[in-house]
């Protein structure tokens, strides 16, 4: 079979699959629609925090980026793992001991205020929405490179899919879909990766592959760093961003991901604290199989790539460099027209540009597995864009129908009208999301990196405080929330967008970039929260109280079964 | 449970945080980053040290730190009698 009748099979048996586990845990509560009934178990509960966690970025575009950038890659690795410690260590059992729906309502309840709950959920929806662009997005890439159709309609496709088990299923359904979406992505993920260790190196382990040496009897990684220094690339191994910059940008997606509200909300979805803790360590063990290797797939791609393209004849380069030519995604011009490919780094010899995010797309093809395998990955990066993007769209629904309708506006709304209202506004987001993705401003690429920087600088300090500092009032969480937010916003539009008098890399303050620059923000939110409240009178006894509560991991509220 | 108790469950849940963070530090801040030039020069197999931990060593360090904790705090409900 070719490799669109495999694509369209396996899209079509997993698509299936998650439509028919949707009906089948469809949501009937409000309890069951945004936190599942508590009644998650587990290990259930790591696999979709892992589905849910790892989007199209990290499926697609973490491995080619990191094998372009080498060594600077590692910020993504090590920051999008070493959050989970500071969630399983910091957060977790506490706000499951807590024991409510969302995120904003820790930050309402703990800080006894509404206003604090309406910063929480402005920052929420800030994050979450800038996030599910980029996913929908992701899905019409996969679909327009393999289905050959429009991305526009790849996109549209997606929309109807994630609308029909979002608003069906609520957590639940989300939860068991993301479960079966972990199993499709890890093995779509790893049966290229391995098979390429084996052609490479002879090692089955990606993981001990890239250490080992292949037929020539030299280490891959000595090879590639000859290659890299032959055609003026830096040397893969060693950075070329200053070392603090690479410190800041792995703490603030370090601290952004333990306080991503679509995250930290699958920990309430679980009978019991100690179920909490697990469960963070079993969702940084799925994720830490795919964050291993795909350091694996970028050494192994990009030795494959250059050794494929570089100094060839154009005429003789395999199939798979015209099919991706035809997307746009590779382009070649010979500027010297000798009908070879220069790939160098000096752009005024340079003939060759490739995007960083077809490398694990391509990557079977370049190393010439079968066409399942090919197809297997396109399925695998369909149920990555997918489950994040569910996640992602039941925050905001929840957001809406519960934190702003049933806590702020109608208190007295039923049950059946709080549900009516939570599947409604997943409709809107999903439409809105849609949107984006169809018309994607120039500012969702950047955006993305950037929601982890928002979240750093807004709920991180707000949740680790609330837990840890009993002192810690409505004023100082409030104005620190406030002013961090602020701050990495003007940072964020100042460099990224060029607005408020714009700048560039010379005007950067201490040489952090934007993408690091959430780990000021998040030291300031502290400063200001923690100056501010002790001006500012102590928090109400019956608050102390609360925090004296989820200290102790007993007593947590009964879970409903299902 | 009383006061007293409650306040050394949580002096004892403060202690394991410091150590076991600080070991997330190490792995992470100190040997993938601050220390990495320094560590490059030592080898395993094709691996240079520090590049290791950037990306290898430190993940699993992380998951491995989780278990330790989850460990570690099983135990210390299980002494207050809180595990229920």
């Amino acid at each position: 079979m070719d490799i669109q009748t495999w694509t369209w099979v396996l899209v079509g048996l997993t698509f299936t699959l998650y439509i028919g586990i949707a009906i089948w845990s469809r949501a009937s509560t409000t309890g069951e629609f945004y936190i599942a009934g508590k009644g998650v178990h587990p290990v259930a509960n790591g696999l979709a925090t892992a589905a849910d966690w790892m989007s199209a970025a990290s499926f697609i575009s973490m491995a080619g980026i990191i094998s372009f950038d080498g060594y600077d890659g590692s910020v993504y690795l090590m920051g999008w793992t070493g959050g989970y410690v500071l969630l399983a260590l910091l957060i977790a059992p506490y706000l499951r001991k807590f024991g409510k729906y969302t995120v904003p309502d820790f930050i309402g309840d703990r800080y006894y205020s509404d206003t604090a709950r309406i910063v929480a959920v402005t920052c929420a929806l800030l994050v979450s929405f800038t996030y599910v662009a980029g996913q929908m997005r992701g899905v019409g890439l996969v679909f327009s490179r393999f289905l050959e159709v429009e991305i526009d309609t790849g996109v549209i496709i997606g929309m109807f899919i994630v609308l029909f088990y979002a608003v069906l299923g609520g957590m639940k359904g989300i939860t068991y879909t993301q479960v079966a979406q972990y199993c499709v992505l890890i093995f779509a993920f790893m049966v290229p990766a391995i098979f390429i260790s084996i052609q490479m190196t002879g090692n089955v382990v990606p993981q001990l592959g890239f250490g080992s040496s292949g037929p020539d009897g030299m280490y891959l990684l000595d090879k590639l760093d000859g290659l890299h220094n032959e055609l003026g690339f830096h040397e893969y191994t060693s950075g070329s961003k200053s070392k603090i910059d690479v410190f800041f940008i792995t703490a603030a997606l370090m601290v952004g991901t333990a306080g991503l509200p679509h995250v930290i909300v699958r920990f309430f979805t679980v009978k019991k604290v100690k179920d909490a803790r697990k469960s963070a360590g079993w969702a940084l063990l799925f994720i830490a199989i795919l964050y291993t290797t795909a350091p694996a797939i970028a050494v192994f791609a990009r030795t494959n790539l250059i050794e494929t393209v570089s100094n060839q004849k154009y005429d003789e380069l395999p199939e798979w460099f015209n099919n991706w030519e035809n997307t746009g995604l590779i382009t070649f011009n010979d500027k010297n027209k000798d009908g070879k490919v220069q790939y160098v780094s000096n752009a005024s010899v340079n003939e060759l540009t490739v995007d960083k995010d077809i490398m694990v797309l391509a990557n079977p093809e370049i190393a010439h597995l079968p066409n399942w395998v090919i197809a297997l990955v396109a399925a695998g990066g369909l149920a990555a864009a997918l489950s994040t993007a569910a996640g992602l769209l039941l925050v905001i629904s929840s957001s809406i129908s519960h934190d702003l309708i049933k806590k702020i506006i109608n208190p007295n709304i039923s049950e059946n009208g709080e549900l009516i209202a939570a599947r409604l506004s997943a409709v809107v987001a999903v439409i809105i999301a849609g949107w984006f993705g169809i018309n994607p401003p120039d500012f969702v690429a950047a955006t993305v990196a950037l929601a982890f920087g928002l979240a750093a600088a807004s709920f991180f300090p707000a949740i680790i405080l609330g837990i840890f500092y009993k002192r810690m009032n409505k004023e100082g969480a409030i104005s620190g929330m406030a002013v961090g937010i602020l701050l990495m916003l003007y940072y964020m539009m100042r460099f990224k967008f060029d607005w408020f008098g714009g700048g560039t890399q010379d005007d950067w303050w201490f040489d952090i970039s934007p993408e690091g620059f959430g780990t000021v923000a998040m030291f300031v939110n502290f400063i200001i929260s923690i100056l501010i409240s002790s001006f500012t009178p102590k928090p109400p006894e019956k608050v102390q109280q609360i925090v004296d509560n989820i200290r102790i991991p007993s007593g947590a509220n009964e879970a409903q079964d299902h | 449970m009383n006061k007293e108790r409650q306040k050394k469950y949580w002096k004892q849940n403060l202690k394991y945080l410091a150590i076991l963070l600080s070991i997330w530090f190490l792995v992470s801040y100190v040997f993938g980053i601050l220390l990495v030039n320094q560590l490059n020069s030592i080898r395993i197999a094709g691996f240079k040290l520090g590049f290791w931990f950037a990306q290898q060593g430190s993940i699993y360090v992380f998951v491995i730190l989780i278990f330790v904790y989850i460990w570690l705090m099983n135990k210390l409900d299980k002494k207050y009698n809180i595990d229920n």
